[in-house]
């Protein structure tokens, strides 16, 4: 027996031992006794039963029916412009991020079919440019947007004003500056070389200091909360905001990994990057969302918080799922697809508080965008995250690895999920902190048809060029070039999706930035998909 | 704040946990790996041409990793080579194992063109010796002159890919990339790789 499966025994021993006594220690101090009280901790008192929504009907507004309750209502729009300055700062800039993201992503996408557009300038080859799309919108787009939703949400979520929110503007601005740097590093030539760590070490030095410098609201405000009980959403943020960190310095350690044993390191960080960081962000929004828009608690909170230990404890390992068949360890590789298999627990556990929350209210997603785009976001979760299990098995995954599937699967993940998820927030948000409501709801209907179309026909060609793609490179009979020949139309259908995603952002921002500049309506009434009755005249 | 405190550490823990089984425990599995003897260090001008490789983004379409033929029989069938183990990765810092195939594995590309002209001309235009490539051209890593100097690495361009008049150059840059991938070359006998034909003791 090798000194490695001795431990890898001694471990498995270890940790099973600490979980019974874990959950004994639980049931002992009545630790599942919490149950529906802090499901209801996102209503204000006599709220429940009343939907908080941009889109609301305007009659419904609940503004408290004793003065106590209108008092709560009052506290939480203290809160939320406490937190006006912080927000708006990571959010704008987050937007003007998914713009240059996409436009990068759209000239990779037409340079995989058009091998000879833009080729003449070192800083536009495709090996640049694919990169600078995958730094701009993770880092750029997802990161700050998150960071920006996050933000907004804790103040809300501990019932008080948001302590230190001038470190978070501060840090914003050291986090756009590593940005700024980091892709000019890039088109210069400058990279580190790994997928997801491409920012030259140095450089992310910045965005260990501008994420550390939110973490201080995070604690201050904690420290300040005034309830009883924290809502699932506060655990996600808290462990997210936690994890980045300590992630993303000991993936960058320069010098201390080479060969093979910095792939691993290289996989096991970047798939944290979706597991630790952008996952629990985007289900902590939609757990605050959906049962926020609803007016109806979640139906089972216990179930939550199973859903966040376990994802915790599976998401962690799953990242050697990326090197299945390399030049790695096999107890490795294993250890990772069974981590991956067992990711379907809090996927289910969190798809039956999620839809489970919807059923019966699902004529709410035609007229309330905010609810649209989290509650498509949260099923997209669901789906590409089983999508994801079954693609770890050996048998699945030797076909799919090495392959535009792969990318297929990537976008339905940080985009149809979370991206979706996060533009939602972004429509609900924008309204509280501004006090004006979105000018115009064709742009908002523009914008969902716009990215959805894009996101389904990106992910359909790929996913289908990638699996025929990934059965032709097995067998040797077919010669290499009839193989690349045969992917083209799926890489032509590609661009055709991105194009359509990008117009999408473009509406986005412009309906954005008109928000940013107060020539929104000071209208009361709201934006909603359809016209109300007495909207009608409009 | 005792509870927030509970939930941020026991993530922080958890986190930890998966460190130790996917970053340590490889970490010290793999250092310990040895190194097969034919594997030779890059030189200087490798080295340089690897960080051209690195610096254009090569790693995005071309794995560096061959997979076990009883695992994916196509990668051995198409002439890229025997497995790969840890130790062929010694000298590579940062690591280039690649995620995708839209061009073929390069693990072995020195063995399959060993040509240096081939590699350059390749780079100039691939649709130059593969019709219907679709990797991009390269032309930022050539110059264009009316004579050649000495010295000048001439690359002959066949029309129409080439220019009207003058002649087409490598630049230290592309030399030393076409250099890197002559050094791709894992033929030898991988050491601690296991005997296909007999069962693992």
């Amino acid at each position: 027996m090798t000194p490695t499966i001795a431990i890898l025994l001694i471990i498995t021993f270890v940790l099973s031992t600490v979980g019974l006594l874990l959950l004994i220690w639980s049931i002992a101090n009545n630790q599942f006794s919490h149950g529906q009280a802090a499901a209801r901790t996102i209503f204000t008192p006599g709220e429940e039963g009343h939907s908080e929504d941009p889109a609301r009907p305007d009659d419904q507004t609940f503004t408290g029916d004793n003065h106590e309750q209108a008092a709560a209502i009052k506290a939480r729009w203290t809160a939320d412009q406490s937190s006006r300055a912080a927000v708006l700062t990571w959010i704008s800039s987050s937007v003007f991020w998914l713009l240059l993201g996409s436009l990068f992503g759209l000239m990779s996408s037409l340079k995989m079919h058009l091998p000879e557009f833009l080729v003449a300038s070192e800083f536009l080859t495709f090996g640049r440019v694919r990169p600078v799309h995958l730094n701009a919108v993770t880092y750029g787009w997802a990161s700050m947007a998150g960071i920006g939703v996050a933000l907004f949400l804790i103040p809300r979520l501990f019932k008080t004003s948001l302590v230190g929110g001038t470190y978070a503007v501060l840090g914003s601005v050291i986090w756009n500056i590593g940005l700024i740097l980091g892709l000019g590093a890039i088109t210069l030539g400058l990279s580190d070389g790994e997928e997801w760590l491409e920012f030259p070490w140095q450089i992310d030095l910045l965005f260990v200091a501008g994420g550390a410098l939110c973490a201080i609201p995070l604690l201050l405000t904690a420290a300040n909360r005034k309830v009883e009980h924290l809502y699932v959403t506060s655990w996600y943020l808290m462990a997210a905001l936690v994890w980045f960190p300590i992630l993303f310095l000991i993936a960058n350690l320069p010098f201390v990994f080479p060969g093979a044993s910095g792939a691993t390191v290289n996989w096991w960080f970047a798939h944290n990057v979706l597991g630790l960081w952008v996952t629990p962000i985007g289900i902590g929004i939609a757990y605050y969302m959906i049962p926020k828009i609803l007016g109806k608690p979640i139906i089972s909170y216990q179930l939550s918080l199973i859903g966040f230990w376990s994802l915790a404890l599976f998401y962690s390992q799953v990242g050697i799922h990326h090197l299945v068949g390399g030049p790695v360890p096999t107890w490795l590789v294993t250890l990772s697809i069974v981590h991956s298999v067992m990711m379907s627990v809090p996927v289910i556990t969190v798809a039956i508080n999620h839809h489970g929350t919807m059923v019966g209210n699902f004529g709410r997603l035609k007229d309330s965008p905010t609810l649209r785009f989290v509650w498509i976001g949260a099923l997209m979760y669901t789906v590409s995250s089983l999508q994801g299990s079954m693609e770890a098995l050996r048998s699945v995954n030797v076909i799919t690895h090495f392959t535009h599937y792969t990318v297929g699967h990537a976008h339905l993940g940080m985009y149809a999920f979370l991206s979706f998820i996060l533009f939602g927030a972004v429509y609900f948000i924008m309204p509280r902190l501004t006090n004006l409501e979105w000018p115009w709801r064709k742009l908002i209907s523009l914008h969902f048809w716009l990215v959805s179309a894009g996101i389904l026909i990106y992910v359909v060609a790929l996913t289908v060029g990638g699996w025929k793609q990934g059965l032709a490179l097995l067998d040797a009979e077919m010669p290499f070039m009839d193989i690349v020949r045969m992917t083209l139309p799926a890489l032509q259908a590609r661009t055709v999706g991105g194009a359509l995603m990008t117009l999408g952002h473009v509406v986005f921002a412009f309906h954005f930035i008109v928000m940013l500049l107060h020539r929104g309506k000071a209208s009361d009434q709201p934006t909603l998909f359809r016209p109300a009755a007495k909207e009608a005249s409009q | 704040m005792k509870r927030a405190l509970a939930i941020m550490v026991g993530a922080a823990l958890i986190l930890l946990l998966a460190t130790l089984t996917l970053v340590v425990m490889p970490y010290l599995q793999m250092s310990a790996e040895q190194v097969p003897a034919d594997l030779e260090p890059y030189t200087e001008q490798q080295q340089r041409g690897r960080q051209v490789y690195i610096a254009n983004g090569c790693v995005y379409c071309h794995s560096q990793q061959p997979r076990d033929p009883g695992f994916a029989p196509g990668d051995k069938d198409r002439g890229w080579g025997r497995p790969s183990v840890p130790g062929d990765y010694a000298y590579d810092q940062p690591h280039l194992l690649g995620t995708m195939r839209t061009g073929p594995d390069l693990f072995n590309i020195g063995a399959r063109q060993p040509s240096i002209d081939w590699q350059l001309m390749h780079l100039y235009n691939p649709r130059a010796i593969i019709k219907g490539s679709i990797m991009p051209s390269y032309p930022f890593l050539f110059r264009h002159v009316d004579e050649p100097e000495e010295g000048d690495k001439v690359v002959n361009v066949p029309p129409p890919y080439g220019p009207e008049s003058g002649k087409i150059v490598a630049t230290d840059d592309a030399l030393a990339l076409a250099e890197y991938m002559l050094a791709l070359d894992h033929t030898y006998p991988a050491p601690t790789l296991p005997k296909t034909d007999k069962p693992e003791e």
